[in-house]
């Protein structure tokens, strides 16, 4: 298992277009990933569920992946987050 | 004859196609191998995937790529692992049908999605549901209507038509809409102004009413539909299509000209909007910038304030559309007979002379400011004006300043850009205002006059009263002597005039306000041709002394039987530019 902390930092959060670029790069990967904020874990390549998640900038929560390639899926994702998404 | 709500104008005489949205009825059926039955849903998936590509190829080959997106949307949902798990485990535990566990599941997501207080979310449960109705399609095995070929060329009437509707749909033969739902702003009327057909939106049952091959006259200016019509009818439209069509052309030679007179005064001709994708219409009817951009769509029908940065992103995307052109935004005017609910505000006797626009904005300071600020974040990306409304005396107008010096303020110390040297205006819509203009104009940059309220202030007629409605009339004596007075006090101060109610684009109007001085002519963006070709065969000099003479005659109708008489209006026939 592999995980990571990251801060949302783009405007709109994971809704609209971003989330769709973030699931997207997600299901580039084979691991399972999972986001996880408070004690509430999403699926990072479901779209409905990145949108029930409702994470807007500032938010933080743990990108947590388990699988063969676990820590090149959650490095892309971090920088993705880094670069705001994409925005 | 049905009438409905014109949603995209033009004049269409055609035969009715109806498109029922299919009711399938999904039964709930026992499944033993639940394995084959996963299965069959997963095949399902694939054919319905295939479907969402063309349809995304289809519009955007005919439509555009802003449009084929929606498909991208919808993609997303097909292939998403939630959505499906929820199904399988659906068909697995209970042991049910794929159909049934789709409804069950698409149910509960859209349910979810609906109560999410954001316009955003509620479109993703409209994706969800055309995705899984779309599956249950074929799984059940139903051939949709099928409204990818005609024989002839067709109105189409429905309850409502989907993203996926208008994708497939056969834009050659497809002249007009009729739909029971929506309005102005729902998909189908954005289409139809996209395509430049014809449309009316909410005409009552119009599917039980219309048969098909129905003969239809629609008229998608007053959203009025006659079925089966007789000759007369037929007759009287075909002529008014005719005109349509012979003005349209002509007019076009209005494109890309300025707005001058004969002998040489040039006024600009812009547009009133309510929503940013009106700015398309802008641009293609060669607006010179946007007179009049209402605000309030941002706040309407929905559950909420907008964020700053929902506004902001929205104020941009217009101020970037029109490059180097003007936009004057208006600040919310809210309130009066445009009422939301999350304000809490309370229902009043008399809302138009009530707590409402800048009256609410400078209580609400919050509010305010939020605005103001998303305001002049844009205006770093275009060129950006700013107006308030409803103001009656120079106090308001100063706390406004005040407000959006603050605003100012807290994004220089933020190191955001924002133009510092942002026009600033007001709506002239209170007789008090009017009359003391010469005050108000020491301390703005420029007025719009906004006839609709003051006409019905000065005159005191409530204009949704059928008893008086007559007595609202723009030609009266003392608004055309108030309008006057108006632009006069501005241009002694040295600051221009505009106007953005609907009489800057009366035909009649237009050359006697011009006469008058006005800068700025502001109107609907289908009318802006139109009044750039009359601006363009009047002499302002005649028109002076021809307004000179109008302020002093007694009544609205020898006014008006005057302009009649002697001013010649743009008929079409005039020299081309």
């Amino acid at each position: 298992m592999y995980k990571v902390d990251v801060v949302l930092k783009n405007e709109t959060g994971l809704h609209a277009r971003p989330a769709h670029i973030f699931v997207t790069e997600a299901s580039k990967f084979k691991s399972e990933i999972i986001l996880k904020r408070d004690q509430d874990e999403y699926d990072a390549k479901s779209i409905i569920s990145v949108l029930c998640m409702g994470a807007f900038k500032g938010d933080t929560f743990t990108i947590i992946a388990e699988g063969e390639d676990e820590m090149p899926a959650v490095e892309a994702l971090k920088v993705l987050i880094d670069n705001n998404v994409g925005e | 004859m049905m009438q409905g709500i014109g949603v995209s104008p033009g004049i269409v005489i055609g035969i009715a196609f109806i498109k029922k949205t299919e009711k399938m009825e999904i039964c709930k059926m026992d499944i033993a191998n639940t394995k084959a039955e996963i299965s069959r849903l997963h095949a399902a998936r694939e054919t319905a995937k295939v479907q969402i590509g063309i349809m995304q190829q289809q519009v955007e080959a005919q439509i555009g790529s802003e449009e084929a997106k929606i498909f991208e949307a919808h993609m997303d949902m097909i292939e998403d692992k939630t959505l499906f798990k929820d199904i399988e485990k659906r068909i697995q535990s209970q042991k049910v049908n794929a159909e049934w566990a789709v409804k069950e599941a698409a149910d509960k997501f859209i349910s979810m999605f609906q109560t999410m207080e954001n316009a955003y979310m509620s479109e993703r449960a409209a994706d969800i549901k055309d995705v899984t109705s779309r599956l249950i399609k074929v799984l059940v095995g139903v051939e949709s209507v099928d409204i990818s070929r005609f024989e002839q060329e067709v109105i189409i009437v429905a309850e409502d038509l989907l993203p996926s509707d208008t994708a497939k749909m056969d834009k050659t033969k497809v002249k007009g809409f009729i739909t029971e739902q929506g309005g102005k702003t729902s998909h189908s009327a954005i289409m139809a102004r996209t395509l430049e057909i014809p449309a009316a939106a909410g005409v009552t049952e119009a599917t039980s009413i219309i048969k098909n091959g129905d003969a239809l006259v629609l008229d998608g200016e007053s959203g009025q539909v006659f079925v089966n019509p007789d000759a007369s009818i037929i007759k009287k439209f075909s002529l008014r299509k005719q005109g349509l069509i012979a003005s349209k052309n002509l007019l076009n030679a209005y494109k890309g000209v300025s707005s001058t007179s004969k002998d040489g005064f040039t006024v600009k001709v812009m547009a009133n909007v309510g929503t940013p994708e009106d700015t398309e219409a802008v641009i293609k009817n060669d607006s010179e910038g946007i007179g009049l951009f209402r605000s309030e769509f941002l706040y309407m029908d929905r559950n909420q304030l907008p964020s700053e940065e929902e506004q902001f992103a929205a104020y941009r995307i217009v101020a970037e559309k029109l490059d180097s052109k003007p936009v004057i935004i208006r600040t919310l005017d809210i309130g009066g007979d445009k009422a939301l609910p999350y304000l809490g505000l309370v229902k009043e006797e008399n809302p138009f002379l009530g707590y409402r626009a800048i009256r609410f904005c400078l209580d609400s300071t919050d509010v305010f400011i939020t605005q103001l600020r998303a305001i002049l974040r844009a205006s770093a990306f275009g060129r950006i004006k700013i107006m308030f409304p409803m103001i009656s005396d120079v106090l308001q107008l100063r706390q406004a300043k005040a407000l959006l010096a603050e605003a100012k303020e807290s994004l220089r110390k933020a190191s955001v850009q924002f133009d510092e040297s942002i026009a600033i205006g007001i709506m002239i819509e209170i007789p008090s205002a009017a009359l003391i203009s010469d005050l108000i104009a020491d301390e703005v940059d420029f007025f719009s006059i906004g006839t609709n309220d003051l006409i019905q202030y000065m005159t005191a007629v409530d204009r949704g009263n059928q008893k008086i409605a007559h007595l609202y009339n723009s030609f009266h004596p003392a608004v055309l002597r108030l309008i006057k007075l108006i632009i006069d006090n501005a241009h002694k101060k040295g600051k221009w005039v505009g106007m953005c109610g609907e009489a800057a684009g009366d035909p009649k109007l237009i050359p006697i306000f011009l006469g008058m001085g006005l800068n700025e002519f502001s109107m609907s963006p289908a009318s802006v041709l139109k009044a750039r070709c009359i601006i363009n065969n009047t002499h302002k000099k005649e028109m002076e002394s021809m307004a000179e003479k109008l302020l002093n005659m007694s009544t609205a109708e020898e006014i008006e039987r005057f302009i009649d008489e002697n001013v010649d209006i743009c008929s079409g026939k005039e020299t081309l530019p």
